[in-house]
């Protein structure tokens, strides 16, 4: 009972990264409590996950054969009657969004404390989750005061899990009820790829929430224009439908790894950030000091992008719009 | 029909602020309507609009001051609110999710509604958890972070897209009754109208205790302690241009041009 059971993820026939992050975390939470990691593999080609995730610091892998996607309803039964056999100390799932889709409904069906999107975990004397709040502003801690507990980490928080490793792949045979399944997954869907690939573009100008009004947004396009660069967004703008979802940058946009990436009133929410940080220059226009985007940014200009963007148009010869 | 919409007055923290007492000092703080549940609203006003008899009733836990994000709900068109609120829930301070779930469940009981729409998280504490855990709790099907839903009310069935990491949408069929966890951008939120305002301030807001929805002050207690705040500590290094905004405009422009990003 001083193990760790952490929950893997594929989709579409390929694991998915968070499943190795996810090793990485429960080796090293599975070292304070002083117990094994066990890993539950569940539908799909799980033989072959299993293989993938079989690295170094992995104890136990459980494969569960049933169905090809993952499905909430399969995945809630499976991983209680697993926790039931392998009475872990504490359970791990991803903070991506299937997790949020089984992570609470499991931790209810098992009575646990659920704590999610963790950035660090310490098990010294009772567990202690380090979680951000209030878009990133601050950190909390939150100590457990139970035995068990149920936690959901942020995706690329810990580095991948390396090293092959020898575990024992055991395949479990889950009891799974038919008439609990109450979902169906139909097919999947891309958003519409559009004119435009910005994960091709070698100069991003992005722009988020500081533009304020959609008739403020001719400014961007005239910067755009005058410094032949593409046009790309945070998630605020295209929600608002100023501009197409081909355009925005992040967890569930696309990813770039321009040259240059000038985030202008963005403030660099973690969503955001996964899908931006891999650019090899990173320059922020942005009022507020404090905004996490300053972690990352490489330059920047601390003052009013109403300021700053119509001086840059002129000194690249382009005409300020009235906006 | 009946829908269901969980409504949170959120805490928004200025660009500077301080923290004492393990929470950010009040005077920093602004109080909206959770962003993603403005859309759980709009998304079931829409629906109300689209199908005969609907009824659409908010369901907030908060204190007094959060009438007015309810008001504001009511004013985009829901037809009535409860608020779950008493001496016990204030004197405990934060709620842990499980919690909020439990409290909400109360509500479901007494209501009896067919769909429940929540955001898939609060602004503030963003745990992203509450809406499938209350489902679990009430035992309702459920969907986590749906961007697109097309109710069929007589085949029981609501149509979901599911908003995946990377641009991908997962279309799933979720039977009904359930409760749907809902993403920003599923809709336009319309701004509440003068003629919206002013309905608003007459339609009916329950004040509702832990009594009434039948639990007691020992449910409140929590296995979760936050121990700590705290700003985290800056990993940029950035160099920042100093100088008024030709200054600084003049320095980018020269650096793009040294990166050969920018011609001329």
């Amino acid at each position: 009972m001083t193990d760790v059971l952490a929950v893997t993820e594929h989709r579409r026939g390929e694991l998915r990264d968070v499943s190795l992050e996810m090793v990485t975390a429960g080796r090293d939470l599975a070292d304070q409590t002083g117990g094994d990691l066990h890993l539950a593999v569940i539908s799909g080609d799980v033989d072959d996950y299993a293989e993938q995730v079989n690295r170094e610091g992995v104890d136990a892998i459980h494969t569960v054969e049933y169905g090809e996607e993952f499905n909430h309803d399969v995945y809630t039964q499976a991983i209680e009657q697993l926790y039931a056999e392998v009475d872990p100390q504490y359970l791990l799932a991803p903070n991506s969004v299937n997790g949020m889709d089984y992570a609470p409904a499991v931790a209810e069906g098992l009575s646990l404390p659920l704590v999610t999107d963790a950035v660090d975990l310490a098990a010294d004397d009772g567990l202690t989750v380090t979680r951000e709040q209030y878009g990133g502003k601050v950190e909390t801690t939150i100590d457990v005061e139970e035995d068990h507990a149920a936690v959901t980490i942020r995706p690329a928080e810990w580095p991948q899990a390396e090293g092959d490793g020898d575990a024992a792949i055991e395949a479990f045979d889950a009891d799974i009820d038919e008439s609990q399944i109450q979902s169906t997954v139909t097919g999947f869907e891309e958003v519409a790829g559009g004119d435009v690939d910005i994960s091709e573009a070698d100069f991003l100008v992005s722009i988020g929430r500081g533009i304020d009004e959609e008739e403020n947004l001719p400014l961007i396009e005239a910067l755009v224009e005058a410094t032949d660069a593409t046009l790309s967004s945070s998630r605020p703008i295209v929600d608002n439908g100023w501009l197409p979802a081909n355009r925005q940058v992040g967890q569930s946009g696309k990813v770039v790894t321009p040259d240059v990436y000038i985030a202008i009133g963005i403030s660099g929410a973690v969503q955001h950030v996964a899908g931006m940080k891999g650019a090899d220059t990173i320059v922020a226009i942005n009022t507020d000091p404090n905004a996490p985007i300053w972690d990352l940014a490489d330059y920047g200009i601390e003052d009013d992008l109403f300021e700053v963007v119509p001086a840059l148009i002129e000194e690249f010869g382009g005409d300020v719009p009235d906006v | 029909m009946k829908i269901l919409v969980t409504v949170k007055e959120v805490a928004e923290v200025e660009d500077e602020f301080e923290i004492s007492g393990g929470d950010i000092a009040e005077q920093y703080l602004e109080y909206d309507l959770n962003e993603w549940d403005d859309y759980a609203v709009e998304e079931a006003v829409q629906i109300s609009e689209a199908e005969d008899d609907v009824e659409v009733v908010t369901a907030t836990i908060g204190p007094e001051r959060s009438e007015e994000t309810i008001r504001m709900a009511l004013a985009k068109g829901a037809d009535r609110a409860i608020r779950v609120w008493d001496d016990d829930i204030e004197s405990t301070g934060k709620l842990d999710v499980d919690t909020k779930a439990e409290l909400l469940a109360g509500v479901v009981e007494e209501e009896d509604p067919d769909l429940v729409l929540t955001g898939v998280q609060a602004g503030d504490e963003s745990n992203g958890a509450t809406g499938v855990t209350l489902a679990e709790k009430i035992g309702f099907e459920w969907a986590a972070v749906v961007n697109q839903l097309d109710l069929d009310i007589e085949g029981g069935v609501a149509n979901v897209h599911r908003e995946l990491e990377g641009g991908v949408e997962e279309l799933t069929e979720v039977e009904s009754p359930a409760v749907l966890t809902i993403q920003s951008g599923i809709n336009e939120p319309r701004y509440a109208s003068l003629r919206g305002i002013r309905q608003a301030q007459s339609k009916p807001l329950d004040v509702q205790t832990l009594d009434d929805v039948g639990l007691s002050a020992d449910d409140l207690e929590s296995p979760l302690a936050q121990t700590d705040m705290y700003e985290p500590e800056s990993e940029g290094d950035a160099t920042v241009w100093s100088g008024d905004a030709e200054e600084t405009a003049g320095q980018l422009a020269e650096f793009l041009r040294d990166k050969g990003v920018v011609e001329g």
